[in-house]
């Protein structure tokens, strides 16, 4: 592993600047049986791509992410493509991952310089089934996943953990969860908004404010590099470096305090180089955000998750792409210069992404 | 600033079986990246990060099973990608990996693609209902079947073009040790005397499920000075899709598979693959997919593929082998079945195939495809590093 001092993983080592230039999400639902994925998606493609005047065949890789699992079948993500209507056929990929890692492919496929433009979508429904029992699948399947133990428990024991370092307590949870809420009340795509109620304990520590909502929903986003950016984006919001790193999977080799692969992707990632803004954390549990914001070193003139974050609307699938489009947003809209996005996947944020965004300095 | 060139420098595979009862999962994909960093003579610290693929999740029971394996493919503290295109994602898998070198973002990477379809079963993976869309039709074989009757057709070619292949490959298996069928009394008479399962497809012709895994060591200019044996060096990688269904898609020759072949032959500047290319491992699940891919890939003539099957063209001594490994009509391990491809490509140019060698290969194309005939993920690898 090369260490924060090697080499980095941001774009400019590479030659070639990368942007978001146009997001896109559907409104955040917790049950959408009146439609199928394809049917939940497509909107969001088409709002994507006419924001950038581009069509399907104008760009250069299409990268996706989704989940069998949530689908409940195989190969779900190939009705997805016939949505995007790949004919004449397209270059495409697809991640089994949380579209912000389908975003980290096709920014790798732009660096290489075979791509000027990329398109990236990702969706979840999550209505289905139960989506407790349903993350179980994703424990060791010989040790773990045999006795079920479900997101929010597992989540629990971390937030448990946290309280009994005298790192957390309550309050400090309710507070982020209020927040939260408070902020989703301006954003229009939020499942949640305004203030809930803290709730019974879900499972304790955790009450049902510290929990995320469970909901259906989709987003796509549009890469480009260079001058391409520019001329389909009047403020694009520039990768300047983007990496992710994956923990143990074992909760007991791990210090459930602490997100050192948070931390290791930031450095990486040029994250502190100079001060962000704003951060868009996908911290679907409050607990998170805490060990989130530690490992980042993200103090209060951070404007964190304005969004409302995954806590206001978590589409598992898409909830990490959001939160890298919410951050462009803001650079695009010019309410932020400098901005950090995060991804997560996995059990008690074993896996985590961190892109760096910035804006060009405002003519004048 | 040009990509980075990209080497394969280690080639791992394990044994491939019906079962292998005596790992699990974990234990299944560390034998084949542990053996392909031995045959790159590196360790794990020096893999900068892991890329990893297999075909449906459904198909083990793990849901995002990048999660499980980190610490057995010593990712962790690394970046760990999960690639999915379906039977294409073998390949898939080694083309994002080479990405990573090419656009300089990692050193060296391990790329590993696996599949235990022992832990389920593939059929009921791939039977459960959803709504408002057609179900598979009974499995692979059911799908395939009639495209394949369409390219009898539309060709004229004679009924026992199926049963050539069928019974090439097979003897090919048997000079390869990784492979899974290992049939010695294999006979031409035997194929054809096999139960017909799916008209025109009969049960020699069609592929076994497999447990197995494969995996690749990449890296660029710097690192491939250092290997110990020689690289394997990509002149090319495309990926290509198309939708499932639609009235204009022509599902005996996709427009999906033409073109990625194309942009593989154009970056690694081949005019004429029939005599640039020596050696094609090709993803022939279904024995009437080789004359099938011959025209698809542009090795031959539309209607003329299987002239070149029945003239012996595709033998392992023939003058284009298609498959000397034995292909995936002998091992199928469904998410590894594409990288496996890839990598005896790379062997064949690196001359280390061992008995199923074909001789002095300088030029090989690893080839797959997954979905309904849509995902395909295609390279071109050459003993010489490419012309810059």
């Amino acid at each position: 592993m090369t260490g924060p001092a090697g080499r980095g993983t941001t774009s400019r080592a590479h030659g070639r600047d990368i942007a978001v230039v146009a997001f896109a999400q559907t409104r955040h639902t917790r049950r959408t049986d009146d439609m199928s994925e394809v049917e939940m998606l497509m909107p969001v493609l088409h709002q994507v791509l006419s924001q950038t005047g581009l069509r399907t065949g104008d760009v250069g890789f299409t990268c996706s992410g989704s989940s069998d699992y949530l689908a409940g079948r195989a190969f779900s993500f190939t009705m997805a493509l016939d949505g995007v209507g790949a004919w004449p056929p397209i270059s495409e990929s697809h991640v089994e991952m949380d579209g912000a890692w389908a975003l980290y492919e096709a920014w790798v496929k732009l660096l290489t310089g075979e791509s000027d433009t990329a398109l990236v979508y990702a969706y979840g429904k999550s209505s289905p089934g139960e989506l407790r029992d349903v993350l179980t699948r994703q424990l060791d399947p010989y040790y773990t996943a045999p006795l079920w133990p479900d997101s929010v428990a597992l989540a629990a024991l971390q937030a448990q953990a946290l309280i009994d370092a005298g790192e957390a307590d309550e309050p400090e949870l309710a507070g982020v969860a209020a927040r939260s809420r408070r902020d989703a009340a301006a954003n229009p795509h939020a499942q949640l908004q305004g203030e809930v109620p803290r709730g019974r304990h879900l499972v304790r520590p955790l009450r049902v404010s510290d929990c995320p909502p469970i909901g259906d929903g989709a987003a796509a986003v549009v890469l480009a590099a260079g001058d391409r950016a520019r001329e389909l984006c009047e403020r694009p919001a520039w990768i300047r470096g983007m990496d992710h790193r994956i923990e143990a999977h074992g909760l007991g080799v791990r210090d459930l305090t602490r997100s050192p692969s948070t931390r290791l992707a930031a450095e990486h990632a040029g994250l502190f180089e100079r001060p962000v803004d704003t951060a868009e954390l996908h911290a679907p549990f409050t607990s998170q955000e805490l060990v989130l914001r530690r490992s980042l070193d993200l103090d209060a003139r951070v404007r964190v998750n304005p969004s409302g974050g995954a806590l206001a609307a978590n589409p598992v699938m898409a909830a990490g792409l959001i939160r890298i489009g919410e951050a462009a947003s803001r650079i695009h809209s010019g309410e932020s210069d400098r901005a950090l996005a995060h991804a997560t996947s996995g059990p008690c944020l074993q896996h985590n992404l961190v892109a760096v965004l910035e804006g060009e300095a405002h003519a004048g | 600033m040009p990509a980075e060139p990209v080497a394969v420098i280690g080639i791992g595979q394990t044994e491939h079986v019906a079962a292998r009862r005596d790992v699990s999962v974990a234990g299944l994909v560390r034998e084949a990246a542990r053996r392909a960093l031995d045959d790159a003579e590196l360790t794990w610290a020096d893999v900068d990060a892991v890329v990893i693929g297999k075909a449906p999740d459904f198909f083990e029971g793990v849901m995002m099973p990048e999660l499980y394996l980190a610490d057995a493919l010593g990712a962790v503290g690394k970046p760990m990608l999960r690639v999915h295109t379906a039977g294409s994602v073998g390949g898939s898998t080694a083309l994002v990996a080479a990405n990573l070198v090419a656009a300089r973002v990692h050193t060296t990477v391990l790329t590993l693609a696996f599949e235990k379809q022992s832990e389920s079963n593939a059929m009921w993976g791939l039977s459960l209902p959803v709504p408002f869309q057609q179900p598979l039709l009974a499995g692979a074989g059911g799908f395939f079947a009639p495209h394949v009757r369409a390219y009898m057709r539309r060709t004229g070619a004679p009924g026992t073009v199926g049963s050539l292949v069928a019974y090439k490959d097979r003897r090919n298996a048997l000079k390869n040790p990784y492979a899974h069928l290992h049939e010695h009394d294999i006979t031409l008479a035997k194929v054809q005397a096999s139960p017909m399962l799916w008209d025109p497809i009969r049960y020699s012709e069609t592929c076994p499920s497999s447990d197995g895994a494969c995996a690749m060591v990449l890296t660029g200019r710097t690192g491939a000075a250092r290997s110990p044996r020689p690289p394997a060096w990509v002149h090319g990688g495309a990926m290509r899709s198309e939708p499932t269904m639609f009235a204009g898609k022509d599902f005996v020759s996709p427009q999906a598979g033409k073109d990625c072949a194309a942009d593989v032959y154009r970056q690694a500047g081949v005019s004429d693959p029939r005599r640039e290319i020596d050696a094609v491992e090709m993803y022939v699940p279904f024995s009437w997919y080789e004359p099938m891919w011959l025209e698809n890939l542009g090795f031959a003539a539309e209607g003329e593929g299987w002239k070149l099957t029945e003239s012996g063209v595709t033998e392992l001594d023939g003058d284009l082998p298609v498959n000397p490994s034995g292909g995936v009509l002998s091992t199928n391990p469904i998410g590894a079945s594409g990288m496996i491809r890839f990598a005896e490509a790379a062997l064949q140019v690196r001359g280390q195939a061992g008995e199923h060698q074909v001789d002095g290969a300088r030029k090989a194309l690893g080839h797959a495809y997954g979905g309904g005939a849509q995902f395909f993920a295609m390279w071109l690898v050459g003993a010489e590093p490419p012309a810059t």
